[in-house]
């Protein structure tokens, strides 16, 4: 066992430098969750390889990958109200996917309790957009976590779990990308003796778990009864603090303070260790529900306050609401430009916000001179023998040539940076599994452009299929191109439905054939002359028609090989 | 202490997390307290990998990420990221130190763009009023041990004080698989020992 799956399952207490995805799945462990189910998709990954590292026998924790979020997300809810503390993640936009099911959690009593982890990404460091899933926890009525740091995620998800609990109330714990990614000591307690009892334990009484109609309204004034008592909750609560880290006085005569949440908190308190001033801070880790009576109270005693939050105008609006509804007078400032809705709140940025309005504690500073050199860009690439290279290479070749004003949608995957040149394929892109459905629309009275689309293997189960139906179903002239790697490349090599890690594969060609696909063929995406044919043939073809470009994802195949060589060495030395 | 910042840099698959790793670890061991941040993502297909480490004390250190101009070391991993590292990066009077390894842009290999030349680095350099050092191995057994060349010199210079040589090899080894463990030690004394 590795030294790190040691330190993981170690009962008693030790501190470690640990990523705060890494922070994470030792308070699951110290918290007591049995059941793990999650989709692939960054910043979250590193989450399940720390999960995975622990030797299968010795992890007290059942965890695996679903074909997409909302099916992660009903199998921790369905472990949970089977008695058993779940945890389900996912990205950002993950959530999107998940919602359909994750709305109506809340009405429903997870006696297991259930966390569920989301990955947001403001700064859109790898995701196609800054969604602030804040807005979605209110939505869900769940009651919303936010750690800054790795040692907050620890503490929080233990406190997050535990009142997830003792309330059977889903809770959404939202880190951010460089929450998930942060590393630093952290100082981990002893995992108790849990007895993990798999015993089933589901039991519905009426129709406690079937909000239909005129059933829905007690479930929903016992949800809001829930996140009454979280309100109360957040006022003792560890995860809102003030901080006043130069002490507090007034500053000319007015006393300022700040609200803030997750890393721009950090922020904020690196800009005041600069400054010096005594301002104070109220950080708040429970930023769904609010106690007004602890935000009123901050706010009465000062004469300003600056509210900085991360994306939306989420906090603002409520504050300011709280402060209208008590008569507050206290001043409250807030972002005011629009670019200020965009993008991460690191030091520099809170500086020059904060020195326009409070100069003499954050002192102007001259922006940073532009540096004079010119550094040539580095986009990302596919890798060097990458199957998609090549059939994109080809493809791009045969429109060229025979199909001019051909219509690509790009799908997402590996194979998005085919979109940038030099093979520029795909100029269209939503999300996961989106193609089939654009290309569908883009088919619609045109009989005059070719449609061509494309998807990943991953993809293909996750969210692809409902559109392939329908281009079968209508028969659209729309050509798909299934790019098939057998794995999920894109964010790590996870496996999926059709490659072979887990369970038996489900074989594409045979699930489109049952579809009903009329035009299908299959090539090695090397067979650059073959895969030409094949998608003039479907080109020319009337209606939908299907070209399956595969190879396995080269950079997975070459590190399997390096691990089976090392293997292979080791097991050589033991012999010996 | 004032922070000493050290913003990593490279191209995906260089073993910039080994790098950072080695280098917290070291840090942690000499009694500083350390935050660092990686950037993930798109790793394996040859974008740019950074990671950011801030070293001091534990009440001065508040968020991990450097902010442009104030990275007192840039390491890089490869001539173009150790050029735009020192460019967005170095504070005036900083040092970098960078292996020279090359890996062309598909920008540069379009004729877009130019890849910088070494005396690019060294005028950017310059005009910090920093320090620059080249390290390069002609006969480096794996391209996959570039980085630990860049620990060997970095170990030579202890910039941060009581982060010496011998406790950046003794981490090295430490995590080092068992595999490459002599490897890394002969490239590792190698680099140290070619200080300029
Ligand atoms: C809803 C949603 N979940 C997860 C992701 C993260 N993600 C990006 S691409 C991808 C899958 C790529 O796998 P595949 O379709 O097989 O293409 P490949 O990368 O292997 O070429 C995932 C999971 C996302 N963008 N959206
Ligand atoms: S990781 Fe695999 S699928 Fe992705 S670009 Fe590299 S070889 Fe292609």
């Amino acid at each position: 066992m590795s030294k790190f799956a040691e330190n993981m399952i170690r009962k008693d207490a030790w501190t470690g430098l640990m990523m705060g995805n890494h922070a994470l799945v030792r308070a699951m462990l110290e918290s007591g969750v049995m059941v793990v189910s999650a989709y692939p998709g960054s910043p979250t990954p590193e989450i399940a390889a720390a999960i995975e590292i622990i030797p299968e026998e010795q992890r007290p924790i059942h965890f695996e990958w679903a074909t997409n979020e909302k099916v992660a997300t009903e199998t921790a809810f369905g472990a949970s109200i089977n008695g058993h503390l779940s945890v389900v993640f996912f990205k950002s936009v993950g959530l999107n996917v998940a919602l359909d099911s994750a709305v109506q959690l809340s009405m429903l009593d997870c006696t297991g309790g259930m966390v569920v982890v989301i990955g947001d990404d403001p700064g859109a460091n790898s995701s196609q957009n800054e969604q602030d899933n804040r807005h979605a926890g209110r939505m869900m009525m769940m009651p919303i976590f936010e750690p800054g740091s790795p040692s907050e995620t620890y503490t929080m998800f233990m406190e997050a779990a535990e009142l997830s609990k003792k309330l059977k109330l889903p809770v959404l714990f939202r880190m951010t990308t460089h929450v998930c990614h942060a590393r630093e000591l952290v100082e981990f307690g002893p995992i108790p003796d849990f007895d993990y009892d798999w015993t089933p334990q589901y039991h519905a009484k009426g129709l406690e778990y079937w909000p239909i109609t005129t059933a829905v309204f007690p479930l929903k004034r016992k949800a809001f009864a829930k996140l009454a008592a979280v309100e109360k909750h957040a006022l003792s609560s560890p995860a809102n603090r003030v901080i006043s880290p130069n002490g507090s006085e007034a500053v000319n005569g007015r006393r300022l303070g700040v609200i803030t949440h997750s890393i721009p908190a950090y922020s904020v308190l690196e800009c005041l260790d600069r400054s010096g001033s005594p301002i104070d801070v109220l950080k708040l880790g429970i930023t769904f529900p609010l106690n007004p009576e602890q935000i009123v109270d901050f706010l009465n005693a000062h004469d300003e306050v600056f509210i900085l939050e991360e994306l939306d105008r989420i906090l603002e609006s409520e504050i300011k609401a709280i402060a209208f509804d008590n008569k507050v007078t206290t001043k409250i400032l807030v972002r005011p430009e629009v670019e200020h809705l965009m993008h991460e709140f690191v030091p520099q940025r809170v500086w020059d916000l904060f020195s326009g309005f409070w100069p003499e504690c954050f002192e102007p500073q001259p922006a940073r001179a532009e540096p004079a050199e010119e550094v040539s860009p580095r986009l990302a690439q596919m890798c060097p023998g990458c199957g998609h290279r090549s059939a994109f290479f080809a493809i791009r070749e045969l429109i060229e040539e025979e199909f001019p004003d051909t219509i690509t949608v790009a799908d997402i995957g590996c194979h998005s940076l085919g979109s940038m040149k030099p093979y520029e394929m795909g100029t269209v892109l939503l999300c996961m599994g989106h193609s089939n459905g654009t290309a569908g629309g883009l088919a619609i009275g045109n009989d005059k452009r070719k449609v061509v689309c494309f998807i990943g293997d991953s993809t293909f189960f996750h969210a692809g299929l409902p559109g392939i139906i329908n281009n079968v179903l209508y028969d659209r002239n729309v050509t798909l191109v299934v790019l098939e790697n057998y794995t999920t490349a894109m964010t790590g090599h996870q496996p999926h439905a059709a490659s072979g890690e887990i369970g038996d594969k489900i074989k594409i060609p045979e699930v489109l054939e049952a579809l009903g696909v009329k035009f299908l063929r299959s090539v090695d995406a090397y067979m650059q002359d073959k895969l030409k044919d094949h998608m003039r043939d479907a080109m020319n073809h009337e209606g939908f028609g299907v070209v399956i470009a595969k190879h396995p994802c080269m950079l997975k195949f070459i590190r399997d090989k390096r691990k089976r060589a090392a293997a292979t060495k080791n097991a050589q030395s033991v012999n010996r | 202490m004032k922070n000493y910042n050290i913003f990593i840099c490279g191209v995906g698959g260089q073993g910039i997390g080994l790098l950072s790793e080695v280098l917290i670890q070291s840090c942690l061991a000499a009694g500083y307290a350390v935050l660092g941040v990686d950037t993930h993502g798109l790793a394996q297909r040859g974008g740019i990998v950074v990671s950011h480490l801030r070293i001091g004390t534990r009440d001065k250190l508040f968020t991990p990420r450097i902010t442009p101009g104030e990275a007192d070391l840039i390491v890089g991993l490869e001539r173009l990221e150790a050029y735009r590292g020192i460019v967005n990066y170095m504070r005036d009077g900083g040092s970098c130190i960078y292996y020279d390894a090359e890996q062309q842009p598909i920008h540069v290999r379009m004729g877009m763009t130019d890849y910088p030349a070494i005396s690019e680095l060294e005028q950017a350099v310059a005009e910090r009023h920093g320090k620059l050092e080249r390290v390069f191995i002609e006969d480096l057994p794996d391209v996959r041990m570039q980085n630990t060349a860049v620990l060997g010199r970095i170990a030579s210079f202890e910039l941060v004080e009581g982060v010496t040589g011998d406790i950046i090899r003794e981490q090295l080894l430490e995590i080092s698989p068992a595999g490459a463990r002599d490897a890394n030690q002969r490239v590792f004394e190698q680099a140290m020992a070619a200080r300029t």
